[in-house]
């Protein structure tokens, strides 16, 4: 097992090209914090791109950053925060979940995974704000996509597809992003005591009214009590978040206390409580901690069909709540071949879709970590990664056998 | 005329064999063939360039586009995706040799679903035909192109077209959750669905603004959203370009994104002035139109604050709506803007680059200064807060002289965009138009990469050819071979 860790984008390029020249597996990684995400990777070598680090354009007033991959995302949190900003899809910091070191992961890890927070149902993930990348592909050709500005055309979108392509297409050595401000303030609805059905109902017509909400979750009575804020409230919990400038954050919170009125009375927890509510739920900490015999599931279905699989992982003794709505199931549970099953046959069934977060390694190994794709879509898939990758020797097998 | 690949003899020589093998798999009335009922079919938005197909075919289901699909693949034939034809970048221009697929009688909304707030729609659904179909229920689809009363959803995704509003709401790629698609080959293959995020590669955004690259679209879900209690508009003039660009930053620097910001220069001020009678200042260099939304209430809160950072750069004027109607008048102007330069110019051209925003006021004087050398008038239209930039190039079609000319101060003005950090196209679509200027702004090896994606979904090079990529001998790039 041999580890490199260049600081400058020709050097790696230069060791792609030499794994290519060898047919040598590369396991791409930043600092490693999501190794334990969908399969493991088979390779001798780990590239690592935590030295290619640094913000490298900071434009406030453009709305601009960009940065090198190996740039750890609590550095350009800080920096934009100093300007009154923030990273739009509230990225995860998904350590604890994952058994990991908190605070730990770059830019790069989330942008190849594309994770996104609650914001995400209201105002895009990260694929959606990825403006721009560099990055070698398994050729150790150095390729651009998008730019440096925020509304771009020009030729095939290799942005969103390198987004959330696992490091299987290209190693990606610096991103650009869109930021927005921050808002002035935020303040959360919790309405207690709902069941998955009626919570993920209020969520809906908080989401269908006119109140600028950005983020909506259900967590049943078991997850809400594994957040300070929440275990109070002895109960299962709806949330609803704005976030604006105060008079509007005042205004809204009243419409929409009086719009939900029929789920029951709500109470409104203020800028504090709310940014720790909602930090534990981006970072799934509801689930509370999981074990060396759990996995961890990450379902994305509609809305709707959110309440469905609670009922399923419930049924199964995991434990599980809702973000984006009621569209994202956070679950976890024994880690088995038979309740992969259930749950995914669960997601299927509504349509969704699923990513294996956290399992052992055999069984990550043996399991579909997300849906397999109809035949023909493989097929595109597999000559796609070839036109990156044509020796197949970047993160093979990570998302699917044999890609 | 830009040069089109040489049509494919064999094709031309096959063409009443390939009527009649189209005509065998559509209903009646599904394939034209006949000279006159071809012309309209020779041209869209960018009428500049003209040709006529070899034949159009006008499928009505998902299965009927997959059989012609089929059909030429086997045969080696070209096929053009068409919607309603107003791509201003050439993106559905036919070639001689090629099938025009029209999508306009795939026109059904399927299904409306106000508790997931999604819409499955048909490809030959209008843009606005989606919120006509959900404003009663209070929602609206974003994406809000000028030609939105025409464009249809099918060439929005194909083109990733924006609007004056996709700064708070993003363009036609954040506003999708799935698609049904066919490939060249004839398979139908379903890219997302109703849930967010892809588990797998994004094939959702990568296909969102291929321009018919990689496969047909017969079936798009859209995410509608709720409108605001409210609009209004409110309209700021100053004294130069500089001082206009220093405002708009200073309003995204205090943490406000009004739902538009939009940007006209002095000759955009006067031609639409004269067209729409919107009441614009006719002494300003600069003025901007800044809409936000919410209550009423909200709307006066965040319109004090952005009258307060406006008064800090010497305006010529400033005024704030006091109704619907007075914002609907502020907009007029604007958004008659395409018809106002077309009564002061027999023919325009309308550019669409993207600019880092603070590089504005420097941008506009270059222009300036090309317009001067090139003797033809420009009005600048532009979307201040996400730099794009729509400069309207006035010309003489009568006059091949002169539209040579347009061209090429166009083909310079992208240029400079590139130049200083922005990209080719912002919503438009590279198309027919800016294919040969994409060597200004990707290097061979990135376009090889975008090109052997393309040959990934399309082997052969047979969807919407001559499109996007600069022409070369051989089509399709060399695959690389593993080591």
């Amino acid at each position: 097992m041999s580890a490199l860790a260049p600081a400058d984008e020709a050097e790696i390029a230069q060791a792609i090209g030499e794994a290519r020249a060898r047919a040598t597996p590369l396991l791409l990684a930043g600092r490693a914090t999501k190794d334990g995400i969908l399969r493991p990777v088979q390779a001798e070598t780990t590239l690592s791109l935590k030295n290619h680090a640094g913000v490298t354009l900071y434009a406030p007033n453009e709305l601009i950053l960009s940065a090198r991959a190996g740039t750890p995302l609590a550095e350009i949190e800080a920096l934009v925060a100093g300007a009154g900003q923030q990273i739009i899809a509230e990225p995860p910091d998904l350590a604890a979940l994952l058994g990991e070191t908190e605070g730990a992961q770059t830019l790069g890890g989330v942008v190849a995974c594309n994770l996104s927070g609650p914001r995400r149902i209201t105002a895009g993930a990260m694929r959606d704000h990825v403006m721009g990348l560099r990055a070698v592909n398994g050729a150790g050709e150095i390729i651009r996509a998008g730019g440096r500005v925020l509304k771009n055309v020009t030729g095939l979108d290799l942005c969103k597809l390198l987004t959330g392509s696992f490091g299987t297409l290209a190693a990606i050595t610096e991103i650009t992003l869109k930021v927005l401000p921050a808002a002035e303030t935020t303040a959360t609805l919790v309405l207690p005591g709902l069941d998955a059905q009626r919570g993920v109902a209020a969520l809906a017509q908080a989401l269908g009214a006119p109140f600028g909400v950005s983020a909506a979750a259900w967590l049943p009575r078991a997850q809400a009590a594994r957040v300070g804020e929440l275990a109070g409230f002895a109960a299962s919990v709806a949330l609803v978040r704005i976030e604006d400038f105060r008079p509007s954050v005042l205004y809204r919170g009243e419409r929409l206390r009086a719009l939900l009125s029929e789920f029951g009375a709500a109470e409104i927890l203020d800028e504090a409580p709310s940014r720790a509510v909602w930090r534990a739920v981006r970072d799934a900490a509801p689930l509370g901690p999981v074990g060396g015999h759990d996995a961890v599931w990450r379902v994305s279905v509609r809305p709707s069909a959110g309440p469905g699989i609670v009922a399923v992982a419930e049924g199964l003794g995991g434990r599980c709540f809702l973000d984006w709505g009621g569209g994202l199931a956070w679950i976890t549970a024994e880690a088995s071949a038979e309740t992969h099953r259930a749950i995914t046959e669960a997601a299927r069934a509504a349509g969704g879709v699923w990513w294996l977060m956290r399992a052992p390694a055999a069984l990550r190994a043996s399991l579909d970590v997300v849906p397999a794709e109809p035949a023909p879509l493989a097929a595109i898939a597999r000559r796609v990664k070839a036109a990156f990758d044509p020796a197949f020797i970047l993160n093979p097998g990570r998302i699917h056998v044999g890609l | 005329m830009i040069d089109l690949p040489d049509p494919k003899p064999t094709t031309l020589a096959a063409r009443e064999r390939i009527i009649a093998g189209l005509r065998a798999l559509l209903p009646e009335g599904g394939v034209i063939a006949e000279a006159l009922r071809l012309k309209p079919y020779e041209t869209d938005g960018l009428s500049a360039y003209r040709q006529v197909p070899l034949a159009v075919a006008l499928p009505e289901t998902t299965e009927q586009v997959a059989s012609v699909l089929r059909f030429c693949h086997e045969n080696g034939v070209r096929v053009v995706p068409r919607g309603a034809g107003t791509s201003l970048s050439g993106g559905a221009l036919p070639l001689a040799d090629a099938v025009v697929i029209g999508l306009m009688r795939m026109n059904r909304i399927l299904a409306i679903d106000y508790a997931d707030r999604l819409a499955v729609v048909q490809p030959g659904v209008t843009n606005i035909g989606i919120t006509e179909a959900v404003r009663g229920a209070g929602f609206f689809y974003a994406p809000d192109p000028s030609s939105q009363l025409a464009c249809m959803i099918g060439g929005n995704v194909n083109m990733n077209s924006g609007g004056a509003h996709c700064l708070k709401y993003g363009v036609t790629a954040n506003n999708l959750l799935g698609l049904k698609i066919v490939t060249i080959e004839g398979e139908v293959i379903e890219i997302g669905g109703a849930h967010l995020d892809a588990a797998g590669y994004d094939w959702l955004g990568l296909l969102t603004g291929s321009e018919g690259q990689l496969a047909i679209v017969t079936e798009v879900t859209v995410r509608i959203l709720r409108s605001p209690e409210g609009a209004r508009a409110m309209l700021a003039a100053f004294r130069s370009n500089e001082i206009a660009g220093a405002c708009v930053d200073a309003i995204i620097t205090s943490g406000i994104i009004p739902v538009a910001l939009e940007f006209m220069d002095r000759p955009a001020i006067h031609a639409c002035e004269a067209f729409a009678h919107a009441g614009y200042p006719l002494d300003a260099e600069a003025m901007l139109i800044i809409e936000v939304e919410g209550s009423i209430a909200e709307q006066d809160d965040l319109l004090a604050r952005i009258k307060e950072i406006c008064a800090r750069f010497d305006p010529i004027s400033l005024k704030i709506s006091q109704s619907a109607e007075e914002s609907a008048a502020i907009w007029k102007g604007r958004k008659g803007a395409f018809g106002a330069v077309g009564r002061i110019s027999p023919d325009y051209l309308c550019m669409d680059g993207t600019i880092p925003t603070g590089r504005l006021p420097d941008v506009l004087r270059r222009i300036g200064e090309m317009s001067d050398s090139y003797g033809l008038k420009v009005a600048n239209i532009f979307h201040a807060g996400d730099g794009n930039l729509h400069p309207l190039i006035m010309f003489d079609a009568n006059d091949p002289e002169s539209f040579h000319r347009a061209e090429a101060f166009g083909a310079d003005i992208l240029k400079l965009c590139v130049e200083v950090g922005g990209c080719l196209t912002g919503e438009h679509g590279v198309g027919v138009e800016k294919r040969d200027l994409m060597t200004a702004q990707f290097t061979a090896v990135e376009l090889d990469q975008q090109r052997r994606i393309k040959t990934a979904f399309d082997p052969d090079w047979l969807l919407n050819t001559a499109k996007v990529f600069p022409l070369t001998a051989a089509l399709a790039p060399a695959m690389p071979r593993a080591a």
